[in-house]
């Protein structure tokens, strides 16, 4: 038996086992182990078991780390006599693995991931994509009441390929921490302010859709210095009305029947609302304080069913190019204050297009913001 | 977010009601593993799969703690418990077990708020392990929650993933009745999408996972996996269904069970336990009593036989609904024609 290499295998210890969790070498490399002789603790979804040596031999290779979960059957470690030369073990286990390559590949391609910052002792959830190098400015995208930074997301990656673009979620919204402060745009343009510091982005374009248009303008009024252009898209506090059909439907129907209708309000084209947005919301308002949160918001931006911030002076007062982005049909907020805008907006009403156009109209969304962020770097 | 499997799942309710509010305990046979030995190890198992691991080490051992193997007082000690002010969380293993500590169930927790006259609030949960599929024999298999579906004074829960499983168990912790919180043992390792925070599911609300026109299919628990694989392979050739996981069976959510037959005329129900008087018979009751106008098709049931679950892996299969078997009693509905009237 001196010169046979023997694998040692993740063992199947019952029919329902598939996978199992090496959970501590009990024999280091190089140590000797006699057959019948304990080498791991193995967890299972049943037990932990120690896992007896098929042979008597030296361990030669641990092959797998403590912690990892493998399928039953996957190389752990090889035993040999210690005579047996390191080649022929690099060249077992090279073979081994090569017979056995099995579904390695998908965790290749993960896309970039969210993930969490902390503002004002606030989780902020942000997703930061794209160049970081070069001349071109930041991006941030702010969305809207009951939105998140997934609001973006046929947006977000097209505007990405020569610039970083940072969407995140607003607080009290998607996975952020559900607390929305005053829950006033002012309120939160202070908060993402701090974002911008702790993401070390002096200096952004910012698009803002809806109530995320509104804190577009309030962060341009407090912090000027950061905030290159402004691409606003059906944006709040340009007018008076606010559908509150939609904002107290949102806020309280919690079943995919009668939640339907009110996100359909959203969009020109009805079919656009898919059961997988649907569902989307709904699991989103069953966190924890989400719907408390969209309650402070409404009630602090919409007092008796009317938008409390009147912004125009801020959109005069702000030095840089704006431009503003308007369906025609939106039945949100109604596109009636983009024709009385001042002369340096640049102004685009899209036809057959309700509140979200970055959504209903892709493309030209596109299109229009990245020129629009060309000419203004 | 991120995957989580539904053993994950349950654990993170329990860790994150467990952090919210210190009056919820855990108890029961192995729940951390390790108490009276010599070893010295504490949380040594964390239940007899791994499904309460690290909570006692997180919350020590006055409020994470193992319990004699008596199912009758610890029971009745969580529903003592739950009468003064505490919130347990008792764990009894496997539902097969019921039989050990029904009176303290059926007769004192489910019985206290009714015969207080309304004063009287038992916030229990029950976790139990039921199901077959799990080579685990007849006295470890058994789908026993027709059996709490009867009682009245008690909400029965039985959760068909792990983003459900999190949301039910928070609600259920959060619910001021006796709560029985059944967990198909052979899922623990599934996985799916779960958000990190806390969120509630709320109860007697079915959740529809496909929506058709032709055929409604009821299910419960794992079942409705079954069903939704039977639904997707039923939409490729051309009959389209609605899936509904009523989630609680008490309490039931019989309107969007009858709206959807109303729609499709046909339903077929599919449930695990065994078939005389379970939960497909109840549901079968409702639609035949308030729905028959609506039906264009007998009502079918996709049930095990009335024996207990075989221990014979090759016997355990057959006794089993599965996929196949709803797919066929989609199409039976389908092609039933009524007899020419004379």
């Amino acid at each position: 038996m001196s010169g046979a290499i023997t694998p040692v295998t993740m063992p199947k210890f019952g029919l329902a086992m598939t996978e199992g969790k090496l959970a501590d070498w009990l024999i280091q490399v190089g140590e000797t182990v006699s057959a019948g002789q304990e080498l791991a603790d193995i967890e299972t979804s049943k037990i932990t078991n120690g896992y007896e040596s098929p042979v008597s031999g030296v361990l030669r290779r641990q092959v797998v780390a403590a912690g990892e979960t493998l399928p039953v059957g996957a190389l752990l470690g090889v035993v040999a006599d210690a005579s047996v030369a390191d080649d022929a073990i690099d060249a077992f286990i090279a073979e081994f693995q090569a017979n056995n390559a099995s579904a390695d590949t998908e965790a290749s391609a993960a896309d970039a991931e969210p993930s969490t910052v902390s503002v004002d002792g606030l989780d902020i959830r942000v997703k930061d994509v794209g160049a970081a190098e070069g001349s071109q400015l930041p991006v941030l995208l702010i969305h809207g009441f009951g939105g998140d930074l997934t609001s973006w997301m046929l947006n977000q990656s097209a505007l990405s390929h020569d610039r970083r673009v940072i969407a995140f979620d607003l607080p009290g919204h998607g996975e952020s921490s559900k607390s929305a402060g005053e829950g006033k745009p002012s309120s939160f343009a202070g908060t993402v302010a701090k974002l911008l510091e702790t993401l070390d982005a002096d200096k952004v374009h910012v698009i803002g859709h809806s109530l995320g248009g509104a804190i577009s303008l309030e962060l341009a009024r407090l912090a000027p210095e950061k905030v290159a252009s402004l691409s606003l898209i059906a944006p709040a506090g340009l007018g008076p009305d606010v559908n509150m059909t939609f904002i107290n439907g949102f806020i309280s129907e919690d079943r995919r029947k009668t939640l339907e209708p009110i996100l359909q309000l959203l969009v020109h084209d009805k079919s656009l609302i898919s059961r997988r947005m649907i569902e989307n919301i709904i699991r989103f308002k069953r966190l924890d304080g989400a719907t408390g949160a969209l309650r402070t918001i409404a009630d602090a931006c919409f007092p008796d069913g009317k938008q409390a911030d009147n912004l125009r002076a801020t959109l005069e007062n702000y030095p840089g190019p704006v431009q503003v982005i308007w369906g025609e049909n939106d039945e949100i907020l109604s596109s009636a204050p983009a024709q009385s805008l001042p002369d340096k907006v640049a102004v685009s009403v899209l036809s057959e297009t309700g509140h979200m156009p970055q959504m209903e109209k892709v493309s030209d969304v596109n299109k229009a913001i990245s020129a629009f962020l060309e000419k203004n770097d | 977010m991120s995957k989580k499997s539904f053993r994950q799942a349950i654990n993170e309710a329990l860790r994150l009601e467990m952090r919210r509010d210190p009056r919820v305990i855990l108890m029961g046979e192995d729940v951390a593993g390790g108490r009276g030995g010599t070893s010295g190890v504490t949380d040594a198992w964390g239940g007899v799969l791994g499904v309460t691991k690290g909570l006692q080490t997180e919350f020590g051992e006055d409020r994470v703690f193992d319990t004699p193997i008596s199912e009758a007082s610890y029971i009745g000690a969580a529903a003592g418990a739950a009468a003064t002010g505490l919130r347990p969380v008792a764990e009894l293993m496997f539902v097969d077990f019921v039989g050990c500590c029904l009176d303290q169930i059926m007769n004192q927790a489910a019985k206290f708020r009714y015969m207080f006259g309304g004063k009287a609030r038992t916030p229990l949960v029950i976790r139990a392990m039921y199901g077959a599929g799990f080579n685990a024999a007849a006295q470890h298999s058994q789908a026993l929650y027709p059996l709490f579906t009867h009682i009245p004074g008690l909400k029965v829960v039985i959760p068909s993933s792990p983003y459900e499983a999190k949301g039910l168990l928070i609600e259920a912790i959060r619910d001021d009745d006796p709560v029985i919180f059944l967990e198909n043992k052979v899922m623990y390792d599934d996985e799916e999408d779960v958000p990190d925070g806390s969120y509630t599911i709320p109860f007697g609300e079915a959740n529809l996972t496909r929506e058709g026109d032709d055929v409604t299919i009821v299910a419960f628990g794992r079942m409705v996996n079954f069903a939704n694989e039977a639904a997707d392979r039923l939409e490729k050739s051309g009959i389209s269904c609605t899936v509904i996981d009523p989630r609680t069976t008490s309490p039931l959510d019989t309107g969007t069970i009858l709206d959807c037959v109303a729609d499709t005329g046909r339903l077929v129900i599919v449930d695990e336990s065994s078939p005389r008087c379970n939960l497909a018979t109840d549901v079968a009751a409702l639609v035949a009593e308030e729905a028959f106008d609506a039906l264009k098709a007998p009502i079918r049931r996709v049930v095990p036989p009335h024996t207990p679950v075989p221990f014979s892996s090759t016997l355990e299969a057959l006794y089993m609904p599965n996929a196949d078997k709803i797919e066929a009693a989609v199409k039976s509905v389908m092609s039933y024609r009524m007899k020419e009237e004379v």
